[in-house]
C-alpha cells in the first residue's frame, strides 16, 4: 500500500504563459519514455526480480509517480487558461476535440500512452538493463525540454527531474551487480 | 570543475541544403563512472541537495542547454 502526502517532491512553478510547452511536456507524462511508462514499468516488475532489488523498485517506481505529478502540474498550470483558439494555435486542437482542458496519458504528438511501451521479461537481467536505458532516455527527453524553454522557473523543476534520472540509473546499475554476485569478489559495499 | 560535455565533428557536406552545425556535442553524466556508489562520499547540505535532485557532489550533473548550437563553436 502506499502513503499519499498532499505536496509535490519539488516546488513547480511555471512563469511563462506558454502553452506549446504544455504539448512537449506531454511527452514526460504519457510518451514511451515518460513517468507513468516509468512508475508502471517497476512497480510491476517488482514481483519477478530476486528478493534484493524488490525494494529498490517499489522506492523508484513510487518516485516516478510523484515525478508525474510534476510533470501533471505544469501542464495543467499552462492549459488551464487557455481558451479553444489558444489550444488550437498551440499544436493542441485535437486535445481539445476530445479532453477540452483535461489531462491525458498521451505524448507530444497525442498518441495515447500504451502498455506496449513497457515490458516485463521475467530475466532480472534483461528487466533491469531496460529499466537503465529507461532512465538515460528519460534524461535525454529532460534535456531537449529543457532547450526548448527559456522560463527559468519551468526549467529548474525540469532540471531537478533531470538529475534524478541520472541517480535511478545509477541504483539501477547498482542493482545488476547486486543480483551478479560474483563469487570470488571479496568487495564490501 | 571539468566538463561533462563531450564534442564530435560530424562529416559536413558541400551541398548541404542548412547552414552545418560543425560541432555536435553531447552529455555524460558522472553516472557513467561509477559501476557501484562507493560509502561515505562527501554530502551536499540538506537544503542544498533537495534544490539540486542529489545528495552527492559527485552524482551532480548541471544541465543548462545547449544554447545556440552552430557553426563554429568551439571543440575544447
Amino acid at each position: 500500500m502506499w502513503i499519499y502526502e498532499k505536496k509535490l517532491q519539488y516546488p513547480v512553478r511555471v512563469g511563462k504563459c506558454d502553452l506549446k510547452m504544455a504539448k512537449f511536456l506531454m511527452e514526460q507524462y504519457g510518451g514511451a519514455d515518460g513517468e507513468l511508462a516509468a512508475a508502471l514499468r517497476y512497480l510491476n516488475q517488482r514481483y519477478s526480480i530476486p528478493d534484493k532489488v524488490i525494494g529498490l523498485l517499489t522506492d523508484i517506481g513510487t518516485e516516478e509517480f510523484a515525478h508525474l505529478e510534476m510533470i501533471a502540474t505544469m501542464v495543467y498550470k499552462l492549459v488551464k487558461d487557455a481558451t479553444p483558439e489558444e489550444m488550437e494555435a498551440a499544436g493542441l486542437g485535437a486535445h481539445f476535440a476530445n479532453h477540452d482542458r483535461a489531462l491525458f496519458y498521451s505524448n507530444a504528438a497525442g498518441v495515447p500512452w500504451t502498455a506496449a511501451y513497457i515490458q516485463a521479461k521475467g530475466d532480472p537481467i534483461a528487466d533491469l538493463y531496460e529499466d537503465i536505458a529507461a532512465e538515460e532516455k528519460a534524461r535525454a527527453t529532460y534535456q531537449w525540454l529543457i532547450d526548448m524553454t527559456d522560463d527559468v522557473d519551468l526549467q529548474d523543476g525540469l532540471k531537478f527531474l533531470r538529475e534524478r534520472e541520472i541517480i535511478h540509473a545509477l541504483r539501477f546499475r547498482e542493482a545488476v551487480e547486486l543480483i551478479k554476485e560474483e563469487q570470488e569478489r571479496k568487495k564490501v559495499f | 570543475m571539468d566538463s561533462q560535455w563531450r564534442f564530435y565533428k560530424p562529416y559536413v557536406s558541400p551541398f548541404d541544403p542548412c547552414r552545418p552545425q560543425t560541432v555536435k556535442r553531447y552529455v555524460v553524466a558522472p553516472n557513467q563512472f561509477l559501476v557501484f556508489q562507493p560509502p561515505n562520499l562527501p554530502q551536499f547540505p540538506p537544503m542544498k541537495a533537495l534544490r539540486k535532485g542529489t545528495l552527492w557532489p559527485a552524482l551532480f550533473s548541471p544541465y543548462d542547454g545547449q544554447g545556440e548550437q552552430r557553426a563554429g563553436d568551439s571543440c575544447e
